[in-house]
């Protein structure tokens, strides 16, 4: 991941980081998403983990997590998909996000342990603050996974240092108080909250929530190392299901374009 | 793993920790966006705890606007007919508003001003803690927004009318199973896009720290009466404690005061159509642990960690958890937790409006099923306070279903 990061800034490009959740809309159709996201512009993949009650989650992942649980994701089966994608894939860092309790109830210690396994680069867990570092984070850094913490408006400076103490690979800025594919921040909002963050790290910096647009994108990495999107491609996944909620043939490629437009506006 | 239950602590009334941990549960599992509000929350009720002028203003809207106490009636027919125990309800049923869901409401709107809150969220099942909230939100003339399950607001309609009468905006979630566990979901992502003026007002002893110690501490009101009641009532403490348990408030209310007497206390959670059939709302017996809603508790779920639906014919009792306080007790064997069929709550319900002339709560019928069960074997002598913790009309809707009447 270090190294990803490391080629973007010698490169002078922004980074695109894309979220989708395991299994949506099924395993196979997530799978081969999966695969192809890096030849269209993914330099980091944030796979999501799904859960049943995704509390910092807007409606459009909220469906994408009911979605792949009905078609009958699981842990295991996130961590298989990972392991699959990593016989065709050693580069492209892949980031585990989700909620602790499937975790939990896998075992902290058999996650960290089959995650390393499988290649997976990092986790970001978001209702496991430093508060609860004990539970997983220590465990997963312990084993040499990133931890990668999330920054939100609401950090102030006396809080900061605890939230980036065992932060490590990068910082996923949130540019909003708020829940995934909602509202969105303009430049002016998050450069000032950007610069205060850079004052207490060395860390890249990703930045995510609202972000959907290729303008966006290109605006936000002016600022930030790189720019996540995630609900948007939800969203396209779900526009290109039939009647039945079941993936049409082109769902896949519909994705992946969408994915490359975004892409297109880091090389300008 | 070693059985916790050997180590049996000095006093079961010290808890939370500094880290808001009751044994292993408890905690803050929550975004990071809402942690540094979480924070400032348990600063401003350390301080306010402290504050002499606090208490006083909760004592005399306690008294004054709720009608506390609450009295401690002893049910003489339903005495009687059982044959044993001498059986008391608290009558937390006649305060302003229904249910003991006030006692709280009023600590945290107290505090909520304090903090200087310009408006107030809550989740609510039932709708009791809704009704409670948009209660005092009017008192107070903060602006208040109720998220409420679509499944609920059908149930529960007389509620949802009641709340929009005190002024609440009422708010439906259909996600998930469209119940309490969405409504809290939502109430959170809420609260999370409103950080700066919002405080949220949970209605039950669950949640991140501070609130499950918060909740408990506003509904302690209730034993720390009956403690006083009893003594003045029969010179003596009870022998027997039994509250029904959604969340767990008003159990918690009533038995902290009592952990460290020789009293036998029972919390009795929602079997719904039976234990075995998996449709039902008892976390303790039919769960195990795990973290949803910022606390580590026991839970409803699969193997794979996701939260599965409860039920029970009581709206207010319709939640996959539990406070974590009750799972530390239930695994210090300090209290015992038992589980009543929605048959059985609907046959005390019965018997309670016939013995007593009081029509009780679906949830309080829960815990008279297991006072029923209990009292009869006991002694004449021997002593069982139940909570009456709220009164029934919100449910005739739902029983003279339940029983095959059209209204």
């Amino acid at each position: 991941m270090a190294r990803r990061f490391e080629a973007l800034r010698a490169a002078g490009r922004g980074g695109l980081v894309t979220f989708v959740t395991a299994g949506d809309p099924d395993l196979d159709s997530s799978a081969a998403l999966l695969r192809q996201l890096p030849s269209v512009g993914a330099d980091v993949i944030e796979l999501g983990m799904p859960f049943s009650d995704p509390m910092a989650d807007g409606p459009a992942i909220q469906a994408s997590s009911q979605r792949a649980l009905a078609a009958g994701m699981t842990l295991a089966k996130t961590l298989a998909m990972v392991g699959t994608f990593r016989e065709g894939d050693d580069k492209t860092p892949v980031i585990l996000m989700g909620y602790f309790n499937p975790i939990y109830q896998y075992g902290s210690q058999n996650f960290v342990e089959d995650a390393v396994a499988a290649g997976v680069d990092g986790l970001i867990i978001v209702d496991l603050p430093p508060e609860e570092d004990d539970e997983l984070c220590h465990p997963a850094m312990t084993a040499g996974l990133h931890w990668i913490r999330l920054v939100t408006p609401t950090t102030d400076d006396r809080r900061m240092p605890t939230v980036l103490k065992n932060t490590s690979g990068f910082v996923y800025y949130v540019s909003i108080a708020g829940i995934t594919g909602t509202r969105s921040a303009s430049a002016d909002v998050i450069r000032p909250a950007l610069r205060r963050l850079n004052q207490h790290t060395d860390l890249p910096v990703a930045v995510g929530f609202g972000i959907r647009t290729p303008e966006q994108v290109g605006e936000v990495v002016n600022d930030a190392d790189a720019a996540v999107v995630g609900s948007a491609l939800v969203r396209e996944i779900e526009r290109n299901l039939d009647d039945q909620g079941n993936a049409t043939q082109g769902m896949v490629d519909q994705v992946l374009k969408r994915v490359q437009g975004l892409s297109a506006a880091l090389s300008n | 793993m070693v059985s916790v239950k050997s180590m049996k602590p000095e006093t079961y009334r010290s808890g939370p920790d500094e880290s808001g941990h009751f044994g292993i549960f408890g905690g803050r599992f929550v975004a990071e966006t809402l942690m540094p509000l979480i924070l400032s929350v348990e600063e401003a009720y350390t301080a306010a705890r402290q504050d002499p002028e606090f208490q006083r203003d909760f004592d005399y809207y306690a008294k004054h606007y709720i009608g506390r106490p609450s009295p401690l009636y002893f049910a003489q027919s339903l005495t009687r007919e059982l044959g044993g125990a001498r059986i008391y309800f608290k009558r937390d049923e006649l305060n302003h508003t229904g249910a003991h869901k006030i006692n709280n409401t009023l600590g945290q709107i107290l505090l909520a001003r304090r903090m200087g809150k310009k408006r107030i969220i809550a989740e609510t099942g039932a709708g009791q803690h809704g009704v409670a909230t948009a209660t005092v939100c009017a008192l107070f003339d903060l602006p208040c927004v109720v998220y409420m399950g679509d499944t609920d607001i059908e149930r529960q309609s007389p509620n949802v009318f009641r709340m929009k009468l005190l002024g609440a905006e009422v708010v439906p979630v259909a996600s998930g199973t469209a119940t309490l566990k969405d409504a809290m979901n939502e109430a959170l992502r809420d609260w999370v896009a409103n950080v700066e003026d919002t405080f949220y007002i949970i209605g039950t002893v669950a949640g991140p720290h501070p609130y499950p110690a918060m909740v408990r501490d506003f509904q302690s009101v209730i034993g720390r009466e009956v403690k006083k009641q009893i003594v003045e009532a029969e010179g003596q403490l009870p022998d027997t404690l039994v509250a029904c348990i959604g969340g767990g408030s008003n159990a918690m209310g009533l038995f902290h005061p009592f952990l460290d007497d020789d009293v036998r206390m029972i919390g009795v959670e929602a079997a719904g159509h039976g234990i075995a059939t998996g449709q039902h709302a008892a976390s303790l017996t039919g769960g195990r642990p795990g973290v949803l809603h910022g606390n580590r508790t026991y839970l409803l779920q699969n193997e794979d960690g996701q939260i599965t639906d409860a039920h029970s014919i009581s709206a207010g009792l319709d939640y996959p958890g539990i406070g974590p306080e009750h799972s530390w007790l239930h695994e210090m064997g300090r209290v015992e937790y038992v589980s009543i069929t929605d048959q059985e709550a609907l046959d005390a319900f019965k018997t309670c409006c016939r013995t007593e002339g009081i029509i009780p709560a679906l949830e309080p019928a829960h815990a008279l099923a297991h006072v029923e069960k209990i009292a009869g074997p006991m002694d004449r002598d021997q002593i069982i306070v139940m909570n009456m913790c709220g009164r029934g009309d919100k449910d005739v809707f739902t029983v003279a279903d339940a029983l095959g009447t059209k209204l």
